[in-house]
């Protein structure tokens, strides 16, 4: 299989950034290499990973000061083109903040960070993200947050709904999805959703966690695999 | 010169965890006549421009941008020359 080139975007501050370049890099063995938030150029990557942490130390509001980085001009560019763009944790914040994905995640219902593992039920396996998964699949993947808590307005909850671009929602072990499952307080339980063109995507849960079986977790392994492979069945036009 | 006081809050629509649980602290200080806490900021800036109108201009231009995200906020802001 022919390697994908993956680009881990580095803000000041963020702190998952290393943990998604070794899985895509030594575990999954694709071409990776970080690109620091000042660059211009996203260096010819098919993918741009926008990795968990505190950019800018979550001032003002989470991923609200990163969105102006010199890189996100580049990169909304390249969503708006359909480059692929993936956001983890932090990058879901600033996907929402930059008008790259609908919605906006604030404190968690809770007030409390929250760091454990939780149940996700795969929605939508048309996507290049969830391509490997079977329907209504169940992943264990841990999330780290304080503000996952994800809104938005009716209309844009229908429009997710309807064209399938809700990816993922929090659940019981068993996949049914109730109030108890919900770490957050996320509207409908949404834990991550895609853009309506399915080339954006932002999720709060940290799968670059759990892709190695010497971390005792290998589901989140999967999301990294159906985007390996959307580039074998649907090779890159961009750039 | 003036000094603008930007206020945003959580748009009334959205649930404010910390405004429920200061809420809540409140009442067991036996102060149930508050009724309802919502938390915000407060920025102060400085603005350079010739009128208020100006100033409003571009501190309205400034919170649409950055300052507040329409999604989750709304904003207030008072001027005052200096």
């Amino acid at each position: 299989m022919a390697s994908v080139r993956f680009g881990v975007v580095v803000f000041p501050g963020s702190n998952c950034d290393h943990d998604a370049y070794h899985v895509l890099k030594h575990v999954l063995h694709q071409e990776t290499t970080f690109l620091w938030h000042k660059e211009a150029s996203l260096k010819n990557c098919d993918v741009i990973i926008l990795p968990g942490g505190f950019s800018y130390g979550d001032y003002l509001r989470c991923g609200a000061i990163a969105r102006f980085s010199p890189i996100m001009n580049e990169i909304i560019a390249f969503a708006r083109a359909g480059g692929v763009v993936v956001g983890i944790c932090n990058g879901f914040q600033i996907l929402c903040e930059a008008g790259l994905l609908p919605g906006a995640l604030i404190r968690n219902a809770c007030m409390t960070f929250v760091c454990r593992d939780v149940y996700l039920r795969v929605e939508n396996v048309q996507s290049r993200f969830t391509s490997v998964c079977s329907p209504g699949e169940v992943l264990r993947i841990p999330i780290a947050h304080g503000e996952g808590n994800y809104i938005a307005d009716e209309g844009v909850l229908r429009q997710l709904r309807e064209r399938g671009q809700i990816l993922f929602h929090y659940c019981e072990y068993d996949g049914s999805i109730t109030s108890a499952a919900n770490p957050n307080g996320s509207t409908e339980n949404i834990a991550g959703i895609m853009n309506e063109t399915g080339n954006v995507m932002g999720m709060m849960p940290h799968p670059e966690r759990a892709s190695e079986q010497i971390l005792g977790n290998t589901d989140g392994r999967k999301i990294f695999s159906s985007l390996i492979e959307s580039f074998v069945l649907q090779p890159l036009v961009t750039h | 010169m003036f000094r603008v006081k930007v206020v945003i809050t959580l748009r009334k629509s959205i649930l404010d965890p910390p405004g429920k649980a200061v809420h809540h602290a409140l009442e067991s200080l036996g102060l149930g006549a508050v009724e309802e806490v919502r938390i915000g900021k407060i920025l102060e800036l400085k603005v350079r421009g010739s009128d208020e109108e100006e100033v409003t201009r571009i501190v309205d231009e400034a919170c649409k941008k950055l300052l507040a995200n329409p999604v989750m906020e709304d904003y207030a802001f008072t001027i005052e020359r200096l």
